[in-house]
Formats: C-alpha cells, structure tokens, sequence
C-alpha cells in the first residue's frame, strides 16, 4: 500500500510541476498577478510531495520491502542500514528520483532567496523551473517507475553493487548531483532573460552566486568521485577519461566559463550573449551527460542498465528543452554588442581568452566522448579515445590559461597598466624559476615534476603579490570582499592541483610484485614487509585480509591491512589499502594468491608509492571553497529590484580599480 | 542567421544521438567483434580431463567441426548456462568440446559429477594459457571451430536456448553445407 502512496505522491508532484511551470508563463505575459503567485506555492507543494515518495522509497529499503522491485534488485536482508539508505541511489530509478529531489530543493531555495526580484521576472524564472521540473517526473512516471511491484515478493533481495558500498560512493552521487542541477537556476534565469527581452545587468548580478554554487557543488562531486575511484577500483589512478567522467567534467568546464564570462558581463555589461549561450550550454551538457549515462549509447564503467525506450524519452526531452532554448535564444539574443568598449590589453580580454580556452576544452572532451559513436555511424569500426587523445590535447589548451592567470587581477577592466604587469612577470617568473632549478637537482631533471613546481610557484606568487597589493593600498575591513577572496582562493586551488597532477603523474612508482610472506619489497623510500593473509569477515562480506608493515629506515609507520572481499552473491571486489599523507600516498591492492588452495602462502600484489596525490583533492577543494566563499558576497544579495544605491556603485568601482 | 548556429549544431548531435540509440536496438553493445572470427584457431595441446596422459590437440581434432566451450567450477555464470548445455548440446549435431578453465581438476570432475556432463570431450588448462591464445574474456565463452581449424563463430557469456536457436544452430548448418 505505502509505495503505491509513492507512486501516488509523484503523480501530484507532476501536476503541481505542470501547474509551476505554465501558470505564472501565461501570468507573466498577460500581467495577471495572480497567476504569477502561483508559483511559489506550486513549487512548495510540488517539493512535498517529491520529498515524500524518496521518503517512502527510503522507507521501503530500510524495511526490506522486497515486494518492490526497485528494493529487491539493490538491497538484501545483510546489507548494512547505512548502504540500504545509499542503495536508494544505486541504480538507475532511485537516482532519478534523487536528481528530482535536489532540484526541488533548489527550486525551493531559489523560491525563498526571490522574493526582492521583479516579479515578472522570478515567475518567468520559477516557471522555467518547473518545466524542467514535469520533463524529470514524467521520466521517471513513464519510464522508471521506482515503486514497481515484484510479485511474488522474493523472501530475500540481490544486492547493491558491491563497488557502491563504500563512504565515498554515498555521498558522491548527490552532491554532484547538486552541481549538475545547480546549473538549473542560471539556465532559468537566462532563459527568463529572453523571454521577458530585459538584458540587464541587474540579472546576471542576482544569477552570479547561484553559479558559483552550483560549480562548487559540482567539484566536490568530481573531486570525491575522482577519491572513489582511486580507493576503491584498485587501479590506483584518480582519473580515467571515462565517457561518464566527461559527462561531469564537460559542464564543470563552461561552468568555470561562465563564472568568468557572468563577471564581465555584471560588471560591464559586455559579452551578454555569450554568458546566456554559456548558461544554456552548461545546463544542457548536464543534461547531455544524463543521457549518456542513462540510455547506454556509449559503452563505460559506470553505465546503468539501458533501455532503449529511456534512451528516446531523454533524447526527446534533450531536444524540447536544448533546442527550444537555443531557438529561443536565436530569436531574442541582444542584437547589439552592449557594454563600455575595452582595448586588447585588459581584463575583459585575458577573461575573453581563458573562456574560449575553456569552451574549446569543453568541445575538445565532447568529441573525444563521442568519437566511438561517430565512429559507428561513419562505420570505421569500434573506436575507443582514451588518455593518448586527452592527455595530448587538454594541457595544450589549459597552458594559455596557467600563463594568463596570475596577471588577471593585475589587469583593470577597459585598459591595463603594462608597467605593473612587467612587474608581476618579474616576480612571479623569477621565483617560478627559481624554484624549478632546485627541483631539477631532486628530481633529476624530470620535465614533468619540475613543471608542476613552476606552476605551482607561478600561480601561488601570483595570489599572493595581489593579496600583499591589496593589504598595502586598501584600508582594513575593505581588503578582500568575499568574491575576492574567493578568486584568489580558487586560483591558489588550480596550481595546488597541476602540481598534484605533474608530480604524482612523473614520480609515482608501481610495482606488480608476487610475495611470500617474510618478504619486503623497497618502493620510494619505504620498506614494505608481507606479514601473510587472514580471513575476517565485515557486516555482509568475507574477506581475504592482508597485513603489510611499512617501514622506512627502520622506523615503523604503518600497517596496512589490503582485503579481497566476496560478497554473498559470489561479487569480488577488492578493497585496497591506503596510507593516505600530505607529501605522499602509500598503496597496496591485493591480487590472487599463487595457489587457490593456500590463501597462507605466497601472493601476487600491486604496491603502489603516490607522491602529492592529495594535492590532487586538495587543489580541487580549494576550487569548491573559492566558489562558495565568492558566492556568499554580500554584493550579491538583492537590495531592491533593479537599480543600485550609490555605496554599491562604489564598491563596484573598487572591485574595478 | 549566426545566432542558428548554436542550434544546428545541437540538431547535429541530436541526429547523431538517435543513430546510437537506433544502432544499439540493432547491436548487443558487448558484441566486440573478435579479431580470430575466420582466421585459424590458435593451437593447442592439453590433457584430458578424465585422462591427463592423453592430450587432445588442435591437429587431432581437424576434419570434423567442434564446439569449443570456456567453464570452470567457480565461474557462476557456467552453471547458468549448464542446464542449456545438458538439454541442448546433444542437438549441435558435432563435438562439444569442454574447455575447463583456470580450474583444479578434482573441483572440475566434482562439479560435472554434480550438474551432469553434456561434454563429448573435456581437455583443462589450468594455466589459462590456451584461453589468452583465444582472447577468452571470461567464462562462459563458446567458439565455432570449422572442419580446417577455422574460427567461424564466438558467443560471450552463457548459451542460451534462444542464441542457440538464432545463431548457433543456423552457423553449424552453414558449415554442414560446404563440407560434405
């Protein structure tokens, strides 16, 4: 009875979202105020309702409802309680049901924050919202239904993947989730724009935060995929170019565009076409990537099942919604190039170059992704694009935009100073230098590690010169606004990141080694002794437990206990070890043993010493937190509708300055 | 007319999107053509499994069309397709050769003793070796080896009754028809 009321709940849902997304439209074009205010109710309602079938859903797990489908495909009576609430996203219908609900939760968010915006505006925007919103429900009411019954009930269930169950793969779904559909509320404020025809500053100000959010949101959701694979695959890499990677990675990248390009246009007023093209793209590859992973026309790791009838539901949906929006924007884009004039040496330029470079990149993955499926269709055989293509291609492009940094808040708006500019190249390229001869002497001349140094001191001065600019010349209290201080951090974040990536690329050490135990194995530094395996068991899994002692000159630093585990359907998934440290990983995944029959004897296992892998994470980290601290500006939050008081004019002008 | 731009491009992709969708209703995305379809089987030389002093080789088998079938006692998917085997196999018409894979040899016999044996002959590698000479990606798999030692035809995963029907079947009796 109660996944019925599921069921039941979505239907609702479906129709309040019909009602949000058409209602305040019409109201909105025909002045009726009360059809306008029918949009936030709807849009709290529409979010009760969701919010109470994934309740129900999460209900059902927690009580071995296997009488639904849904439940018994992807849980089973030993599961851990903590895995059957992660299980609601395991597969393809729960996690449908989840994108749903986080997008209520902005449209919820975005209902409450709106309420100082003209109100034509907001009800376009909260339309917009809901109609993405009906496209979502009426997926998952024709094609997925996660209340489906199995009868009869099975007296127990299969099992969730056994490679979801993992912290890292709990929390990873939804908060990527919240970037992908984050990119939702720019998408509706762009296409309000152009619908009402107002291509005013005003609105690109409200929609900034919003987008640094979403793009927040969404590097933490590929940072902590990135650390799941790394833990839990055992291949020991933290990026794969993988088609679903891309999915996530593709928005990630006109997200950071955009950011850039919603800052031009905010503050004056050029590029305005750009930022609302920008905006359709980043919400319409978060819904390319949706498609990708879900109707299995490419190939992945992570592909959910496929149905072909889904493929043309999402294929169908892609179109109404992206090339409605891009006609939309065909027909009412500004025709004139608005905003003050600039000359080739300024900031609106070098922020010009990085968003092309970024688009570009952007464009580059797409193709690289779908090369397979072009291949098909031009019939030159099974094709497969992988880090060869990537790897070439996307540092080539990212150079400009590494080089370019530093000088970006240097630049004013219209016109540079070139004198200040040369002085920066001095600084920032001399320590860069210099830091790159002294790690050549460590690294014995590796082009790639001495390169990440550089980076890393190219950008790192760079922030820093700007923060001591800013700390000698404007009075205390005023230094550094949070948008500010966000750049600077997430700049910081890039060269943590590329000096992560060149020196855990160059001097990481692999070995596949087979060992008794009483061996040791030397690996970077570290002594690395095979004590023997055991068996143990966890909540529903047995396992083939190593230990390995990790010394180094003698003194002990770690245990490390690698698992083999087998789960009760017969799944082998390898749980690796992991010494995690600031300057370095140590590794261990353990193989098969040489003799099936003697689990105490000698076994095949892969050691791996990962130098700086966490900058890696970290880099990333210091990206999401640039995002949100820059997010939380006051100067974004909405006075009154429209014009702006003359204190806000000032700080605008210093932001400029 | 440059402001369209964006929106055929995307009207590319769509075109582009619903070939893939069409195509994979067409193709079994898995399907990865095997480059050893009508080149010569790889060779060689194994033990039997009732007998390791005797060996069945590639050379020993020529002149007649076989079917080589990849199992091992751990594989679960093998007992999937087991029963299939045990009611279908007698209707192939040729020799069903049993490739034991990766296995120990009492665990083999202990688990055709239990499931039933539908093989005409077993041969077991326990190294694997023969497998990888194959491209074997995992058991269940099952090649079509014609009269002259030729690959004619590979299945992944287990048989089932359907694929046996479909394609097995009407690949055997291709291969009737040229050999008389």
């Amino acid at each position: 009875m109660i996944p019925e009321l599921g069921q039941l709940a979505l239907i609702l849902a479906l129709l309040l979202a019909l009602a949000q997304g058409i209602l305040p439209l019409i109201g909105a074009w025909r002045g009726n105020r009360a059809l306008m205010a029918v949009a936030r109710p709807a849009a709290a309602g529409q979010a009760v309702f969701v919010a109470m079938a994934f309740g129900i859903l999460v209900w059902a797990f927690l009580h071995f409802d296997f009488s639904v489908q849904y439940v018994a495909d992807n849980s089973n009576l030993e599961l851990p309680w903590y895995y059957r609430i992660a299980a609601v996203w395991g597969a393809h219908e729960g996690s449908l049901l989840l994108w749903i609900l986080i997008l209520n939760v902005w449209t919820v968010a975005l209902a409450a924050f709106s309420q100082k915006l003209p109100e034509v505006f907001a009800s376009r925007v909260m339309a917009v919202m809901g109609l993405v919103a009906v496209g979502f429900l009426l997926f998952t009411l024709l094609t997925s239904d996660p209340f489906g019954r199995l009868l009869p009930m099975p007296a127990n269930g299969a099992d969730l993947n056994p490679v979801l169950q993992d912290p890292g793969m709990t929390f990873h779904p939804p908060v990527l989730y919240m970037g992908y559909v984050g990119f939702s509320v720019a998408f509706a404020f762009s296409i309000a724009g152009l619908l009402g025809g107002e291509m005013e500053q005003a609105w690109v100000r409200w929609a900034r935060p919003w987008t640094n959010m979403a793009w927040g949101f969404l590097t933490l959701g590929i940072v902590a995929g990135s650390w799941w694979a790394y833990a839990e695959l055992g291949w020991g890499g933290w990026w794969f170019w993988d088609p679903v990677e891309n999915a996530s990675f593709m928005p990630w990248l006109v997200g950071l565009a955009l950011i850039h390009a919603q800052a031009v246009t905010e503050k004056r007023g050029s590029l305005r076409a750009w930022t609302i093209l920008l905006s359709i793209f980043a919400f319409s590859l978060s819904l390319l990537g949706t498609f990708l992973v879900r109707s299995g026309v490419l190939t992945s790791v992570h592909a959910f099942a496929s149905d072909p009838r889904r493929g043309v539901f999402i294929l169908a949906f892609l179109t109404v919604v992206v090339g409605g929006s891009l006609l939309l924007y065909a027909l009412r884009a500004p025709r004139v190039a608005g905003g003050k004039p600039f000359k080739v040496l300024s900031r609106e330029t070098a922020l010009l170059i990085g968003n092309l470079m970024f688009a570009v990149a952007a464009a580059m993955v797409l193709l690289g992704t779908l090369f397979p499926l072009i291949a098909d269709a031009l019939n030159l055989g099974k094709i497969s694009v992988g880090p060869p293509y990537f790897g070439l291609l996307f540092p080539l492009l990212m150079l400009p935009v590494v080089l370019l940094m530093p000088f970006g808040p240097f630049l004013r708006w219209n016109k540079g100073d070139p004198a200040v500019l040369k002085q920066v190249l001095l600084r920032a390229g001399i320590a860069a230098v210099a830091c790159a001869i002294v790690a050549a002497f460590f690294v014995k001349g590796q082009l790639k590690p001495i390169a990440g140094v550089a980076t890393l001191v190219w950008l790192g001065v760079g922030v820093l010169l700007y923060a001591v600019k800013r700390w000698r010349e404007v009075p205390a209290g005023r230094r550094y606004p949070a948008e500010m201080a966000g750049m600077l951090l997430a700049h910081l974040g890039m060269g943590v990141f590329v000096a992560g990536v060149l020196l855990t690329d160059s001097l990481s050490v692999t070995r596949d080694v087979r060992m008794a135990p009483g061996q040791t194995q030397h690996i970077g530094g570290y002594d690395f002794r095979f004590d023997g395996v055991q068996r143990t068991t966890g909540p529903n899994w047995r396992a083939d437990q190593g230990v390995i002692t990790v010394t180094r000159d003698g003194e002990s630093v770690t245990v490390m206990k690698p698992q083999k585990r087998t789960y009760p359907r017969g799944q082998v998934q390898t749980e690796s070890a992991v010494d995690a440290g600031f300057t370095r990983d140590l590794y261990v995944a353990l193989g098969e043993p040489m003799d099936a029959n003697n689990i105490e004897g000698a076994w095949s296992m892969r050691l791996y010493y990962k130098p700086f892998i966490r900058w890696i994470w970290g880099g990333g980290l210091l990206m999401m937190l640039g995002g949100f601290t820059a997010a939380a500006d006051k100067r974004f939050r909405i006075k009154r509708a429209a014009a702006s008081s003359p204190a806000e004019e000032l700080v605008l002008q210093e932001n400029n300055a | 007319m440059n402001r369209l731009l964006p929106f055929f491009g995307f009207m590319l992709l769509v075109a582009l999107f619903g070939f893939g969708i069409w195509w994979n209703t067409q193709h079994d995305p898995r399907d990865v053509p095997s480059p050893l379809i009508n080149k010569p089987a790889p060779a060689f030389n194994l033990p039997r499994l009732d007998d390791p002093m005797q060996t069945v080789s590639k050379a020993s088998l020529l002149g007649k069309p076989y079917l080589l079938n990849v199992f091992a006692s751990w594989c679960v998917a093998c007992a999937e397709e087991h029963p299939t085997l045990m009611a279908d196999g007698s209707k192939l018409g040729i020799l069903l050769l049993g490739y034991n894979y990766k296995d120990d040899p009492n665990d083999a016999k202990n688990w055709l003793r239990e499931h039933g044996n539908p093989y005409g002959e077993v041969i077991t590698d326990r190294s694997g070796r023969t497998a990888i000479d194959f491209g074997v990606y995992g058991a269940p798999e099952s090649f079509l080896i014609d009269a002259k030692g030729v690959i004619r035809y590979k299945h992944i995963g287990p048989l089932t009754p359907e694929v046996i029907a479909r394609k097995l079947l009407p690949a055997i009796a291709a291969l009737k028809k040229e050999a008389p």
